[in-house]
């Protein structure tokens, strides 16, 4: 036992230095960090890519399309990732980070479209709701009913409340948490989209943007919102246990449980492949990933990575990634994204924000 | 006087025997509780098991289909057999197979029946054996994960679920003909993390466990078990000893997450060391048990009678020699059972490992501890998250293995503790 000890702490003590010396040889992968959303494509074209090439398989982690920002945006060499994905485009803050870092050149590429959708069990009837009604069933503060330029507390129980039309079941909507893309999404394009039809919270936009957000972007806390965590599966669970609720989750969920659960139609559209492929679903938004340039000389394969995930057969009308909920861009604009993919400009300036 | 004491005397019988049948029923109702108790554990744990098991032992089989390859020397050229078009070698037997099928869409919805895997398989053979080329053989080639799903009753039969009318007419057909059977799944076994669910394995984040527990092992059981010999036979008892004592059970109840990011802060910015790799979650993972191994060692030393250091101190042992002849071998399975409890713990851990880049797609195999890989737990956690149905399968498959990696483990300690314990 004695000895045992003793060559355990000798062995110990001579692997770490020798540890240590390994890890400041070149890394020869490519590091993506970044969106959860884009993460299930990502994995996929990097799969691919590691399969059918001599390069390794590219390391992805889901860090969320923030955290994942700033990993890229901390610096220049083989110590950051190289790649970054997100579910939103890259805000001037954040870009003006990077170039304090040292990280001048980034290169965006758009890859497709995700679509934000409301669904229910299969077993309940489907809903037909617009922006409008999300607004008012799951806004904190909604306009004073009496037309005034006030705002009330959320006094809405039932969708029979907030439209007629809507069944008289209790407003109960499973949807992410605050530190998720999807949320953010949901809440630019559903909620401050259905405020706008409230003439004077436009105007508002207009005059106080921080008022209008501060109606039109806070969820309400009374329990008829729940946060379900970041796992849309458990979404989808909990949905067909209890029919009455609806849930909030990325397309490629419905596409994948469509024997469970069903889309509701939002201001008469239904989310299907097509209309958010043709843009004519409003809760949609587009995926991108960003390209440090000093890197593509330093790490071997960035450009055959970028290259398979710009190829038809990936990102293209009937390529894989589309099999797996992405819904692709137009011809022209996926032709535009596979040149600067090839060849690795324009760079994001200033004066794109 | 004496009758009256005699009195008091049967009072007081009287009242113990009155309160007899009381305290008879609080004991019964007492051991009640007890029994309930056990049952209601035993009854959580049956329904934990049971779960995890229905759920994830369909994932130890697979789906396969049988299909005649012909091994086209048109598409296989010699000088070329690495990166050859292997799925056309299957694309052309499913056409084969149903030749009516001729327009573009149906065919890919026919593809679409066989994984991408089965090219991979096809080129591993063709790689090991040249002589296949010209000739047509019948393989057993993986199905898609969703035609699995079907066979195992997940998805219901009915053109509500993912497959139309004319890809479920195709499937009848190929059942009819015996094409279809279930195998044992040798996949999840030998291959790394995948985005086809048919084609993921447990491979990679088990071996990466390995690398990361046996650098926690590694680091944590010396300098774990030096540390407590030292504050429990050298140090003087005082001021100072009190406060090292109060400071490692404060860490020992210290959230994992903290070393999370102590990790990241210290070994990853400050050394330079990789993101991702068993080497820095080896090191956070080892700083995370150092505590509890500390404080189950101390235990195990001062359980060890004081009889036994005066006997050797009075044979002329010097206190070096105490410690490492006779209270070390005594308090060693009380020791190696603290550290196998440990390393249980560290074995579940996925929050300190997301703080150091270990919660990652990683498909190829770790094989060195700066390698970037990813361990059971993440693995779990990250299936558990993926939109395709037949990961939630794997999820529970890969929650078994898990379990049956820490009753090893638990069972280790068990038996370590029979063998080497002494009673005094």
């Amino acid at each position: 036992m004695k000895k045992l000890m003793f060559m355990l702490l000798a062995v110990a003590m001579l692997m770490l230095p020798a540890m240590v010396s390994h890890a400041g040889s070149l890394r020869n992968y490519i590091t993506i960090v970044g969106s959860s959303t884009v993460y299930p494509f990502a994995t996929v074209v990097a799969e691919k890519f590691g399969k059918t090439t001599e390069f390794k398989t590219p390391l992805i982690e889901a860090t969320g399309s923030g955290g994942g920002l700033k990993l890229f945006a901390a610096g220049i060499g083989v110590k950051y990732s190289d790649i970054t994905n997100a579910s939103r485009r890259i805000k001037r803050s954040e870009f003006e980070k990077c170039r304090k870092n040292g990280v001048q050149e980034v290169i965006e590429i758009k890859i497709g479209y995700d679509g934000i959708v409301i669904a229910n069990a299969k077993s309940a009837p489907r809903f037909k709701l617009s922006r409008r009604d999300l607004f008012l069933a799951l806004a904190q503060e909604i306009p004073n009913p009496d037309g005034s330029p006030t705002v009330i507390a959320n006094p809405y129980k039932t969708w029979q409340e907030v439209n007629q039309n809507l069944p008289a079941t209790k407003i109960r909507v499973l949807g992410p948490p605050p530190t998720s893309g999807t949320r953010d999404a949901f809440v630019e394009l559903a909620m401050a989209g259905g405020a706008q039809n409230f003439p004077w919270l436009k105007a508002l936009k207009k005059k106080d943007k921080h008022k209008f957000k501060a109606i039109a972007h806070t969820i309400r806390e009374d329990g008829a919102y729940v946060e379900a965590g970041e796992n849309d599966n458990l979404i989808v669970q909990k949905l067909q246990a209890d029919p009455e609720s609806l849930g909030i989750f990325g397309f490629s969920f419905l596409d994948q449980n469509s024997d469970r659960v069903q889309g509701s139609l939002v201001d008469g559209i239904e989310p299907t492949f097509e209309n958010i492929a043709d843009g004519k679903y409003p809760v949609s938004r587009p995926l991108f990933f960003y390209v440090k340039k000093a890197h593509v000389t330093i790490i071997p394969g960035i450009k055959g990575y970028l290259k398979e995930f710009t190829s038809e057969k990936a990102f293209g009308e009937e390529g894989y990634l589309s099999d797996r909920g992405l819904i692709p861009m137009p011809q022209a604009e996926r032709e535009h994204y596979r040149k600067v993919a090839a060849e690795l400009k324009p760079i994001l300036t200033p004066a794109d924000f | 006087m004496n009758e009256n004491s005699i009195d008091n005397l049967c009072s007081v019988t009287d009242t113990v025997r009155n309160g007899l049948a009381r305290r008879y029923r609080a004991e019964k109702r007492f051991r009640w509780f007890g029994v309930c108790a056990i049952f209601l554990s035993l009854l959580f744990l049956v329904i934990l098991f049971g779960d995890i098991l229905s759920k994830g032992l369909p994932a130890f089989s697979q789906t396969r289909i049988k299909l005649s390859i012909f091994f086209d020397p048109d598409l296989l050229p010699a000088d070329n057999l690495e990166s050859a078009d292997y799925n056309a070698l299957v694309k052309s037997s499913c056409r084969k197979l149903f030749s009516e099928v001729k327009d573009r869409r149906s065919k890919r919805s026919l593809y679409k029946l066989v994984s991408e895997g089965a090219a991979y398989e096809l080129r591993k053979k063709v790689l090991q054996n040249h002589n296949l080329i010209g000739t047509t053989r019948d393989f057993w080639l993986i199905a898609d994960d969703e035609l699995d799903m079907l066979m195992k009753g997940k998805i219901l039969r009915d053109s509500t679920g993912r497959y139309n009318q004319q890809q479920l007419g195709w499937i009848e057909k190929l059942e009819h003909d015996g094409r279809l059977r279930r195998q044992f799944n040798f996949t999840f076994f030998s291959s790394g993390d995948s985005r086809d669910p048919e084609l993921a394995g447990i491979l990679g984040a088990l071996s990466g466990t390995i690398l990361t527990l046996a650098l926690t092992l590694l680091l944590s059981f010396p300098i774990g078990i030096g540390a407590a010999i030292y504050l429990e036979e050298f140090l003087k008892k005082g001021r100072f000893s009190d406060f090292l004592e109060v400071n490692i059970n404060n860490l020992a109840a210290v959230p994992s997450i903290i070393f999370g990011l102590l990790g990241l802060g210290v070994f990853i910015n400050f050394f330079g060391l990789p993101r991702s790799a068993p080497l820095v979650g080896g090191l956070v993972l080892a700083l995370m048990t150092l505590p509890t191994i500390i404080i189950s060692s101390r235990a195990a030393i001062k359980a060890v009678p004081p009889s036994i250091r005066e006997a050797a101190l009075g044979l002329g042992a010097s206190p070096v020699q105490v410690v490492f002849h006779h209270v070390l071998p005594l308090a060693m399975p009380g020791m190696l059972t603290g550290t196998i409890i440990g390393m249980a713990r560290a074995l579940g851990e996925t929050a300190p490992l997301l703080m150091v880049g270990m919660v990652a797609f990683i498909v190829d195999i770790p094989k060195s501890f700066s390698a970037a890989a990813t361990v059971l737990p993440v693995q779990i956690y990250l299936w558990a998250d993926s939109p395709e149905r037949a990961f939630s399968e794997r999820t529970s498959a890969a929650i078994i293995v898990l379990l049956i990696f820490l009753i090893l483990m638990n069972a280790s300690a068990v038996f370590l503790r029979r063998k080497f314990e002494r009673r005094w």
